[in-house]
């Protein structure tokens, strides 16, 4: 694999695009929809999944790294979705004495994420 | 509500997780031949303890680094570093080239590795004299 300046420095800044829109997401879902549960983190993954789906199949992830597959996939949507924030609000969730809802998170988020990718692979035309 | 200012930490450190995360990629390919899974895996586990160890200690010490410097390195650095995006490609990977077994064991052991490991980082960013 090439690995050159503009790689880092697509990544690096790419990554601080996705972290801010990840921000922006992340308020907007709390405003809208409230802070009782993490909304915010399961809309980013579930939105950056699918994105990141159909740009493997279009971009021929994981044969090809150009600057705009690593800009756009270890980049933007490395940076867009998180599995850390996942981790931390599913245990305060459960901290807080709703483990219910702890479940709920985990559940929805390996569930719709997975799906999310795997229908963003497909529309793409990826298995054809 | 978060500001220009804290949009800025989350951009900066959002951008040296992403930079780090790649790191890791590189070293998981010098020393296995290829980055696929494990240092997905290795960066979601490192990230969701960390996340967890600032989240700990900013909440003991609402005044102290940790909680000024929340948004950068929780937020911003631990959020650029771990990614669901791959963890999600990855399994459409395992599952489209039929290693179904390997696409189950991969999501249930990382989910329970992610949460173990910010257990931990909840327990070691706790003062350990009241």
């Amino acid at each position: 694999m090439d690995v050159n300046a503009l790689w880092w420095v697509a990544i690096a800044a790419g990554g601080g695009m996705g972290g801010m829109a990840r921000l922006f997401v992340s308020e907007l879902c709390a405003t809208l929809l409230g802070k009782n549960f993490p909304w915010g983190t399961l809309v980013v993954n579930i939105l950056g999944s699918c994105a990141v789906g159909m740009l493997a199949v279009r971009l021929h992830w994981p044969l090809s790294n150009t600057p705009l597959a690593v800009l756009l996939i270890t980049g933007v949507l490395g940076g867009f979705t998180t599995v850390s924030s996942f981790s931390l609000q599913t245990l305060a969730l459960r901290d807080e004495g709703h483990a219910g809802w702890a479940l709920l998170n985990g559940v929805l988020t390996l569930v719709l994420g997975v799906a999310a990718a795997g229908i963003g692979w497909f529309m793409a035309g990826g298995g054809r | 509500m978060i500001g220009w200012r804290g949009y800025l930490q989350v951009g900066v450190g959002s951008g040296l997780g992403a930079l780090s995360r790649a790191l890791v990629g590189q070293a998981a390919i010098l020393a296995l031949g290829s980055a696929f899974i494990w240092a997905t895996l290795a960066v979601n586990v490192l990230g969701s303890w960390l996340i967890a160890v600032v989240a700990s200690r900013a909440a003991y010490r609402p005044h102290g680094i940790s909680a000024r410097w929340y948004p950068l390195v929780a937020v911003g650095f631990c959020g650029g570093f771990t990614t669901f995006s791959m963890f999600g490609l990855e399994v459409i990977y395992l599952l489209s080239t039929e290693q179904t077994l390997y696409a189950i064991v991969y999501v249930f052991s990382s989910v329970v590795l992610w949460l173990a490991a910010a257990w931990l980082g909840q327990l070691s960013g706790r003062p350990t004299k009241p």
